[in-house]
Formats: structure tokens, C-alpha cells, sequence
């Protein structure tokens, strides 16, 4: 696993939620610049999924198994565009509430996904 | 369905005030509109968490019961359980609706008791527990959100009622 990478995505989900958070609590909506926000941690996530599914199929050992380990990838991948399309639906403060939220659910899974390639 | 209760539901977001002072005319099929949204506010909040919770409990209980079931039953078999309550939950909040309210009120009660009856358990008696379950230590593995959820959930059911 590319620690640098790991490091990059938790820190953009931190301040996706500090920024998320900050909307909900001025009782905002998540705005344009915040979807844009979103679209750059998934984009990081994304290349962490691809790097790592790489890193295996090099050969590359998973300590507490591949299977965990693409599962925690994938769903590092989805955790931020799934509370993104929750708060299209909802354009209250609890919309970027629940940004925010999925925003520290991905970097708890970063945590895991450490864990989980380190063993 | 879905698109249906979020059809009702917006109506009884914007116009509840007006939808009750209607007078008696339409009231059968307006009564139950108010409180089918379950997913708005603070609502939509709570169910992402258990959308969360679901898709972690589901593929974690998958996993372990497939692969290496014999090795701690107890807990696998318990972490399955918690994964069919936060299933089930998600599901009610999304379908909405007064009788889905009171189910997921009544999972949340069980939800609470099955959080604090394992976290003690795997206190009292580690041993029992060669390898942890959702609910172990209280939910510590998950943040403690098994067990801040259920209070939440039921707070904001019980003021969703109309």
C-alpha cells in the first residue's frame, strides 16, 4: 500500500468533513464547490483502489487478506459519492451534515486499510 | 415505491401546516403523508449511519460465517444478527410510512439492548469471544456508534411521529 496515498486521502476526507461540517453548522446546503470537493476525495480513493488492486495482482501480500482488503477499498471508494448523492436529495443543513459524516467514515476506513495491509 | 414516498414526503415537508388545516375532505390519504418521511433533516443523517452500519455488519458477518465460521460461532452468528437489525432499519427508514416508524422504533429499542447486552458480555467473559463481534466493548471497534445510534434513532422517531 502506497503510504503516501493512504496519508493524502485521509487528510482530503478531514478537511471535506471540517468544510462540510462547517456548511451544516452555518445551516447550509452542500454547494457546487463542495460536490467539487467531493469529486477530488474520490478521485484520490479511486486511485488508491486502483493502486492497490494493482499491488496485488503484482503479488504483493494483503497482512489480514485480500478479500478485506479490496472490500475496505471499495467501499473507501463509495463512502463520499454515496453521502454526495443523499444530499443532492436533501438541500438542507443535514445534507452537508451527512457529506461530513461520510467524509470521516473514509478517513476511519484510511485507518483500516493501514491496519489491514500492514497486518 | 420509493419515489412515491419521496413524492408524498415533500409535500408533507413544505405544506404539513396546510395539509393538516385542510379540512376533513381528503384527510384518509393526506393523514398518513406527513409522516411517511422518515429520511428528511436530521433523518437523512441517520440513515446514511445505518446504511453504513448495514453494509459493514452485512459483509463482515458474510465474510466470517463463509470463511471461518468454526472458530467463533457465538460471535459470528451474534455479528449476523446486528447485521440483519441494521438491514432491516435502513430499510424501514427509507420505505417510511407510520407502521415502518414503529418497527424501526422497536429494532432501535432491540438494537440498544443487543449493543449493551454484548458489550457487557464480551467484558464479563472475553473468553466466550475468540474474535469480536459488531457489538463488542460496546460498538468500540465502530467508533461507539452501535451505541450512540439507537439513542439517536430513537429520539428523532419518537419527534417524527405526527
Amino acid at each position: 500500500m502506497l503510504d503516501a496515498l493512504t496519508v493524502a486521502v485521509s487528510a482530503a476526507a478531514l478537511a471535506l468533513a471540517a468544510w462540510c461540517g462547517f456548511a451544516a453548522f452555518r445551516g447550509q446546503p452542500t454547494k457546487d464547490w463542495h460536490f467539487a470537493g467531493m469529486a477530488v476525495v474520490t478521485l484520490l480513493a479511486l486511485v488508491q483502489l486502483v493502486v492497490g488492486v494493482v499491488q496485488l495482482a503484482r503479488g504483493e501480500q494483503a497482512g489480514e487478506g485480500a478479500t478485506i482488503f479490496v472490500a475496505y477499498l471499495a467501499g473507501a471508494f463509495a463512502a463520499v459519492p454515496a453521502a454526495g448523492f443523499l444530499s443532492l436529495a436533501e438541500r438542507t443543513r443535514w445534507g452537508s451534515a451527512t457529506v461530513a459524516a461520510g467524509a470521516v467514515v473514509l478517513a476511519v476506513l484510511e485507518v483500516r486499510l493501514h491496519d489491514i495491509w500492514g497486518g | 415505491m420509493a419515489g412515491e414516498t419521496g413524492g408524498t414526503g415533500k409535500t408533507g415537508k413544505t405544506g404539513g401546516a396546510a395539509v393538516n388545516g385542510a379540512t376533513g375532505e381528503t384527510g384518509g390519504a393526506v393523514r398518513e403523508a406527513p409522516a411517511a418521511r422518515l429520511v428528511g433533516g436530521p433523518g437523512l443523517l441517520l440513515v446514511w449511519l445505518y446504511g453504513v452500519m448495514s453494509v459493514g455488519a452485512v459483509s463482515r458477518s458474510v465474510y466470517q460465517i463463509a470463511t471461518e465460521y468454526d472458530r467463533a460461532p457465538l460471535a459470528y452468528t451474534l455479528s449476523a444478527i446486528a447485521a440483519v437489525v441494521y438491514a432491516f432499519i435502513t430499510y424501514t427508514l427509507f420505505r417510511g410510512g407510520e407502521t415502518a416508524r414503529k418497527a424501526a422504533l422497536v429494532c432501535c429499542a432491540a438494537e440498544l439492548v443487543g449493543v449493551l447486552t454484548v458489550g457487557t458480555w464480551t467484558l464479563v467473559d472475553p473468553s466466550a469471544f475468540p474474535d469480536a463481534t459488531v457489538w463488542s466493548d460496546y460498538g468500540m471497534g465502530y467508533l461507539f456508534i452501535p451505541v450512540l445510534l439507537p439513542v439517536t434513532g430513537m429520539l428523532w422517531l419518537r419527534r417524527a411521529r405526527r
